[in-house]
């Protein structure tokens, strides 16, 4: 096994991590984490497999879409973090609200 | 002649883009200019597209490299006949919804309003220009950012939790089609959909893919069981911007999900599994969703539920149409424009009425008709659009739906459409026939401005219209490399 095969399964574990916790767990913040941790996964298979080959130089493609979707995931998170602390102060619970019934 | 070559050669892909986003910056600078620039840049748009669509009657097929860099390297603007109908819908729908928004705003909101709103415009723009898979998640993402702030825009606790919902969920479906991207580009090296439709062979790698962009797609247009965060989101969110929504931001995903399907996958296909499978989800979606919105006591609910079922007609287009240009296919191409013409009339017409009496439950409409006859006009227009009744646009989409459905002999889809029809009417004319009598709660009302009526009846007229544009409307379909190059497949 390369170590570039090796770090992508490491991704596709990371993206399959953050699946599972975004679905399980019911605390928005932990959702996002979840969200971002999916992110890493993909940002880790998507710069680990632009090593096509030992000898030849990494694709640099693949590392410049890497850039967008860090720039991406910020703002998204910026985001979510935001709407949340609104939910929070409107709703008083970091849950939806048919969690809580639950 | 000179200025006719002048004017063809002006990059109008580019201002399609850049206009908006120029305008949103603008609009976040002159806070208080908001509804002049807002209107200004839809102007703009609306021109820049008809200066498009007569390129590309001139010219055929549009492409522009941006900096003059091509393909392999570079970004490539691109527009067919499917990119400039839904490009076209988006500037004339988008045209309406702002006339709409500048009377439904307040001066506090619309200062909110209109970046976000220019920002998804200028999104949805690049997203029907775009060419590559790369450039299409970006799309997507930056569509589904100004999308879920606009749903979260008055505050309120229903809209700020629809709005949070809405967001997880088009997170996960971006990070999901980017998985499916990193899957295509390592095995292709290439993101351009042209270069991709040449060298894509089937084989593990593209399975997973297709999986992984399918499902986030899927779960973005909200098909049956993946539309839960729909209603919610679209049901709280001001009138103009669940028009936005339901009109043409859950379009933009299924217009990816068609393209990548007939460009790249179906191609591929050995059996008939994914296309049988999504026309289940469809046929699923047509009458749960049909139920639901029958079953819902507040008016944009059903309005919500109604565009889950009217997306399940969209993914007919898998089990019925095997190839771009043919009669399944222009059928749902037809039903996305007078869909997005009708639903935006309906959530506009609801809109007034909350307006109007402060409340959007059916039972206490109280004698709508008389007060308010333009709004309850275009209700009742885009619900004959909706239910798919002739001489409407959403007649001529189902007619073609219906008709391919009956060469394949698929009576189970012939079954479906023409109940999800009935169903359709049901939940119509429930709507309309508590317009017409008086409600046991009287309630003290407000005006409602004329524009906001003409806006949402001018829609529903539109959608009506378009029953009688066939042939215009599918020349223009017809403006496809695809369908010219090959007769079955690639």
């Amino acid at each position: 096994m390369t170590a570039a095969i090796f770090y992508a399964l490491v991704g596709i574990a990371l993206f399959c991590t953050g699946l599972f916790g975004l679905i399980i767990n019911s605390h928005l913040l932990r959702k996002i984490l979840a969200i971002n941790i999916m992110g890493s996964g993909v940002f880790l298979v998507l710069v680990a497999l632009a090593k096509r080959t030992e000898n030849m130089p990494a694709d640099p493609v693949p590392h410049a879409m890497v850039i967008t979707g860090i720039v991406v995931a910020i703002s998204a998170t910026a985001l979510a973090l935001t709407l949340m602390l609104k939910v929070v102060k409107e709703t008083g619970h970091a849950t939806f609200p048919d969690d809580e019934e639950k | 002649m000179v200025t006719q070559t002048a004017y063809l050669d002006i990059p109008w892909g580019i201002i399609l883009i850049l206009l908006p986003l120029v305008g949103a910056m603008f609009c976040f600078l002159f806070p208080r200019k908001v509804k002049v620039l807002g209107l200004i840049t839809n102007i703009g748009i609306t021109m820049s597209v008809f200066g498009l669509g007569w390129q590309l009657l001139e010219q055929g097929i549009y492409r522009h490299s941006v900096g003059g860099w091509g393909a392999p390297l570079g970004i490539e603007l691109y527009a067919d006949g499917l990119s400039m109908l839904m490009l076209t819908t988006t500037a004339l729908v988008g045209f309406a919804i702002s006339i709409y928004s500048t009377s439904y705003f307040n001066q506090t909101l619309a200062v909110r309003f209109w970046p976000i709103w220019l920002c998804l415009l200028a999104a949805l723009n690049a997203l029907f220009l775009s060419a590559d898979i790369f450039n299409l998640y970006v799309t997507l993402e930056l569509l589904g950012l100004s999308a879920v702030a606009l749903t979260a825009l008055t505050g309120s606790k229903e809209a700020l939790t629809g709005a949070m919902r809405y967001l997880l969920a088009t997170l996960l479906a971006s990070l999901a089609y980017l998985f499916g991207v990193v899957l295509l580009y390592h095995s292709f090296g290439s993101v351009d959909l042209t270069v991709l439709a040449e060298t894509i062979k089937a084989s593990p790698a593209v399975w997973a893919a297709m999986g992984l962009m399918g499902t986030g797609l899927l779960l973005k247009t909200a098909l049956f069981p993946l539309h839960f965060w729909l209603p919610p989101a679209h049901g709280s969110a001001p009138a103009p911007v669940s028009a936005l929504l339901s009109a043409l931001v859950v379009k933009a995903s299924f217009y990816i999900l068609i393209r990548l399907w007939f460009t790249l996958f179906e191609p591929l296909m050995d059996g008939d599994g994914v296309e049988t499978l999504l026309g289940l989800l469809g046929s699923a979606a047509i009458l749960w969703g049909s139920v639901q919105a029958l079953r819902q006591s507040r008016l944009k609910l059903l309005i919500a539920y109604s565009t889950v079922a009217q997306i399940g007609y969209l993914f007919l287009i898998f089990p019925l149409a095997t190839s771009v240009g043919s009669v399944a296919w222009n059928g749902v191409a037809y039903l996305i424009i007078s869909h997005a013409l009708a639903k935006s009339a309906m959530f506009l017409s609801a809109g007034n009425l909350l307006h109007y009496g402060g409340h959007d439950r059916i039972a206490d409409l109280d004698r709508v008709v008389q007060r308010l006859p333009l709004t309850a006009a275009a209700f009742g227009l885009a619900g004959v659009s909706i239910m798919g009744l002739p001489p409407s646009g959403g007649f001529i989409g189902k007619w073609l739906l219906l008709e391919a459905a009956l060469a394949n002999s698929r009576w189970d889809l012939v079954a479906v459409i023409i109940l999800g029809g009935l169903l359709a009417a049901a939940y119509v004319f429930k709507v309309i026939g508590h317009t017409f009598t008086q409600a046991p709660v009287t309630h003290e009302a407000k005006s409602v401005s004329a524009s906001m009526e003409w806006a949402a009846l001018l829609l529903a007229v539109g959608a009506i219209l378009l029953g009688f544009l066939y042939v215009p409307i599918l020349s223009i379909l017809e403006i496809s490399e695809i369908a010219i190059t090959s007769g079955g497949g690639l």
